[in-house]
């Protein structure tokens, strides 16, 4: 086993040190090593969007980065979007409300996906909504009632 | 879908990185973005014992204009090439090829040098820059060199760079006036591999001859394909119809050397080709000031 190193990272706010191997991917450590299993595994390869946790502000896949990267920088995973379980992010709400997932495999990449989409664009046409869309894969809805969750999530937003 | 272990350093200067260069040789990898390197690692298709990552390297990260030409660190991610006022003003090309270049979480963390040193003859990236006629910066310990970006793609997945270098700026010349730009692709999903694409660039004289024409395709060989045979069928004339299917007869069925894949045969991608290039030339010309096309 190789060498492990000391790493401090600012996960939802919070703040962490541990010793990794290098060779941990950032989705694992999130997982297994804090326990913030919001964050789903699909492919490992960057295709899924699954995985997708924002790094310093921006949207990222954490399987195609190595935990000891992140030291010294923010993540933000789904379990940081609602304030308390009764205050949901205005995304959540509006995926609750037009339900926008079946199985939910794929929803927390989605979520952190959207949330620099729609900061950045407030009032996107459906076919920005797609596009953005288009790095995460659903199995499930066929994407129309995502679609219109993104709709709702933007007017609860502006 | 693990990586296999490794020794990872993770300098904060070009100095420090090029002796660990030296002192690894082979064993070593550069981590740029990551992107496609981190895949190719989680399959153990590639497993070096040591990973260098360059994220730290403040000193690759910065675009800037210089007499004539605009400079780009090899460690600019590809989210700062799609949106940098700078990239949209010294090269509308690169700009409308950005969008198309995987999806933004990847281009969040992907880089230019990385993509470029990656040489995938399906990647956007490449082609740019051999329709732009960039000068790749090649640095080792001991020396620096620039490399024609036509020079720099040797081969599938293979680029000029010797053991030892690493790619550290890449020059992006001038477009001429009256220069028309375009970039067009055709993939099962927005911000998948391509099953063809193409870059165009016309140049045209005042009185609307065409001056220089460039063509450059993806996923066409085990490189960025540039159609030269084709290109300078357009050079010396008026732009019309019927010279762009000629043109793109041409380009489409001798110059280009599709493998096929699951997705799409070779003649689909030979087809493809044709009808982007016409398209792509007519989108061109008229950008360049030929309006006659249709």
């Amino acid at each position: 086993m190789t060498k492990r190193l000391r790493i401090s990272i600012t996960v939802n706010e919070k703040a962490y040190s541990r010793e990794v191997e290098p060779r941990l991917l950032l989705s694992d450590f999130l997982r297994h090593d804090l326990g913030l299993t919001g964050t789903h595994v699909g492919c490992e390869h960057g295709v899924c969007g699954a995985c997708t946790i924002l790094f310093d502000g921006e949207s990222a896949r954490s399987c195609l980065m190595f935990a000891v990267q992140a030291d010294g920088h923010k993540v933000t995973t789904v379990e940081g979007l609602a304030k308390s379980i009764d205050q949901l992010h205005p995304i959540q709400q509006a995926f609750w409300e037009a339900h926008g997932l079946q199985c939910g495999y794929c929803t927390p990449g989605i979520l952190m996906t959207l949330v620099p989409f729609l900061e950045q664009n407030p009032d996107p046409s459906e076919d920005e909504i797609r596009h953005a869309l288009s790095g995460n894969l659903c199995r499930c809805t066929g994407y129309q009632h995502i679609v219109d969750a993104v709709k709702l999530a933007a007017e609860k937003m502006r | 879908m693990k990586p296999a272990p490794f020794e990872y350093h993770v300098p904060d200067s070009i100095e420090e990185v090029l002796t660990f260069l030296q002192n690894y040789g082979d064993e070593a990898k550069l981590l740029a973005g990551g992107q496609s390197l981190v895949p190719a690692m989680n399959f153990r298709v590639v497993q070096p014992s040591v990973l260098i990552d360059l994220n730290r390297v403040k000193e690759l990260d910065y675009l800037r204009e210089d007499d004539q030409c605009l400079r780009i660190g090899a460690m600019v991610r590809e989210r700062t090439l799609e949106f940098d006022p700078f990239v949209a003003k010294w090269s509308p090309l690169l700009k409308e090829a950005m969008p198309h270049v995987a999806h933004p979480q990847i281009r969040n963390r992907g880089t230019l040098g990385g993509s470029l040193a990656n040489a995938d003859p399906a990647a956007e990236l490449p082609v740019i820059m051999l329709a732009l006629g960039a000068r790749l910066k090649a640095r080792s310990a001991s020396a620096e060199r620039w490399v024609e970006a036509r020079d720099f793609f040797s081969g599938m997945f293979t680029t000029d760079l010797a053991q030892g270098e690493m790619l550290v700026e890449i020059e992006l010349p001038a477009v001429e006036d009256r220069t028309g730009w375009s970039f067009l692709e055709v993939a099962p999903r927005a911000g998948d591999y391509a099953l063809m694409g193409v870059a165009a660039l016309v140049t045209l004289y005042e009185n609307k001859i065409c001056k220089q024409a460039r063509l450059v395709y993806l996923n066409a060989g085990d490189g960025p394909m540039e159609a030269k045979e084709a290109a300078q069928l357009l050079e010396g004339e008026a732009l019309n119809n019927e010279l762009i299917d000629s043109v793109a007869a041409l380009a489409s069925k001798k110059e280009i050397t599709p493998f096929g894949n699951i997705h799409a045969s070779a003649e689909y991608q030979h087809h493809l080709a044709k009808v982007l290039t016409k398209k792509a030339l007519k989108i061109a010309g008229k950008r360049a000031g030929e309006e006659n096309l249709q």
